[in-house]
């Protein structure tokens, strides 16, 4: 799930530079969840622009806004397309799904910072649980992330800051590489540990990152191209 | 002599660390480093250390050369990726410098550009590795250098880490990655240290144990509570706030700890923080 957390509101309204007619969009997915891009929070958002002189022309709730058919199917409706700007209740990716569905004049703004990729410990809870680095490590962690629960992202050990098993950089946390060497130590697999893991290949995360599992909308098939070999 | 033939003479060596200058006005730096001259095998320079912005410790190794004081150059992995590491050591050997300490290096939220972006694109293992690498004539990607690089490699080890597996095992890896000698964090209990030592002196390397000059008591529950891995002892701390002049009495301690050292240790490595005009006096009463 992606975590997000509220904009502060007078950043969100100079964003939006003196245009009054808004619309909201916001997330069934995570933002709801995350209680910033619910339905509640939708509510909250129109009452404090009006309060502060802006007029809400409506709002979408779709349930996954970074889906690019929600998005356009939303963008369809007259309220939508003819507002002074849409204001996104979701994560980054939500904003730029609406924004590639709007017309290219109309400013689509995000009301929330996206901060990370979480494990939900309960309803409430969210804990970093994977950095998205396109190479994991876990099978040699015991499945504790080192990218991503260590502030340094060492690959080889615990820092010379452990203290009494703790992070020197977040002291109310847990030595990532403590519980890593405890876990592999549980599983009679500290020789895992021992094994010096090497620098992070970086070029496999270079951005912007793609996954094309299959052709874009109205393209035709490779095997159906003339001359393409079967 | 330098500092690997010092250790390798079976002489008990003494190193101190000096901090560079937040500017560029070099002279109190040097004033302090003249003053340890004769008197320590070699001076580390510290790499912006508790991740606070200062002179660069390369810059720094370069104008201790000039002075006659053999310096070991400190790295660490917080502020560089691995083309500056291998560039930067690279030119450190090219101006003269013959030890390299690799280090982690503090999280910039311990200093004074917390906004910074934390690199660590390599860690302290593989630093050793690389820097290894640069002695064979060889870059991180195996690719062949003009002129080499022979630098004699130190690195950390925190005797008193707890627990302390993890970090025998991260000590192993940097041994095998090409770590030649260690300066450790600073000892506050002997004993363990003594074990310590026991096991790790059969593996090759030399060991100089960490002696941070107490300063005052203030200092010692400063660190305590503000420093990573630091645990300045209760006795320690009551010797301090009994005493008229804390700082004799810090550099009382502190020499008793080097004398304690000589006994077993291959060597000591100094640690007066912004005091290192005390170093001597440590040294002398030790």
């Amino acid at each position: 799930m992606i975590i997000t957390k509220n904009k502060d509101i007078n950043a969100i309204i100079k964003s939006l530079e003196g245009r009054k007619k808004i619309y909201l969009f916001g997330c069934k997915s995570c933002a709801e969840q995350c209680h910033t891009g619910g339905e509640a929070e939708l509510k909250e958002m129109s009452a404090s622009l009006e309060e502060r002189g802006f007029t809400v022309t409506g709002h979408s709730l779709v349930p996954e806004t970074c889906y690019r058919q929600y998005a356009l199917k939303e963008y369809k409706n007259a309220a939508c397309k003819t507002s002074d700007a849409v204001l996104v209740l979701a994560c980054g990716a939500g904003v730029r799904t609406v924004a590639d569905a709007a017309d290219e004049s109309q400013p689509v703004l995000p009301a929330l910072d996206s901060i990370f990729l979480a494990t939900v410990e309960r309803q409430g809870r969210f804990f970093e649980g994977c950095s998205l680095c396109a190479e994991c490590v876990l099978a040699d962690t015991g499945s504790i992330c080192p990218h991503t629960d260590c502030p340094k992202g060492l690959l080889n050990g615990p820092c010379g800051g452990v203290a009494d098993g703790m992070c020197e950089v977040n002291v109310e946390n847990e030595c990532a590489w403590v519980r890593i060497y405890e876990r592999l130590k549980k599983q009679d697999r500290l020789h895992l540990m021992k094994k010096t893991a090497p620098p992070k290949d970086h070029s496999l995360s270079v951005k912007p990152r793609r996954v094309l599992l299959r052709n874009p909308v109205g393209a035709v098939p490779a095997s159906k191209k003339k001359g393409s070999r079967p | 002599m330098g500092l690997k033939d010092e250790l390798h003479s079976g002489r008990f060596t003494i190193t101190a660390e000096i901090c560079p200058p937040k500017g560029t006005d070099t002279e109190v730096f040097l004033q302090k480093a003249r003053l340890l001259k004769g008197h320590i095998a070699a001076a580390n320079v510290t790499d912006s250390q508790r991740a606070v912005m200062r002179l660069s410790s390369l810059a720094c190794s370069a104008l201790l050369i000039r002075e006659g004081i053999e310096p070991v150059f400190q790295m660490t992995c917080r502020d560089r990726n691995r083309i500056a590491l291998q560039s930067d050591i690279m030119g450190a050997w090219t101006l003269g410098v013959k030890n390299i300490l690799a280090l982690t290096g503090d999280h910039v939220l311990a200093g004074d550009h917390r906004e910074a972006k934390a690199v660590f694109d390599v860690d302290s293992v593989q630093l050793v590795s690389l820097i290894e690498g640069l002695n064979n004539g060889r870059n991180m990607n195996g690719v062949a250098l003009r002129g080499k690089t022979g630098f004699y490699t130190g690195a950390v080890v925190a005797p008193e880490a707890n627990p302390f597996e993890p970090e025998e095992i991260k000590f192993e890896k940097k041994i095998a990655a090409g770590a030649r000698f260690f300066q450790t964090q600073a000892i506050y209990d002997m004993d363990n240290f003594k074990r310590f030592f026991a096991t790790a002196a059969k593996k090759d390397v030399k060991i100089l144990g960490g002696i941070l000059l107490l300063k005052s008591a203030k200092m010692a529950h400063y660190l305590n509570a503000n420093v990573p891995g630091v645990k300045v002892p209760h006795p320690f701390i009551v010797e301090l706030e009994g005493a008229k002049d804390p700082l004799a009495k810090g550099i009382e301690i502190a020499s008793r700890q080097v004398r304690e050292l000589k006994k077993f240790c291959h060597g000591a490595h100094i640690m007066a923080i912004g005091h290192e005009e005390s170093v001597v006096a440590i040294i002398e009463g030790a």
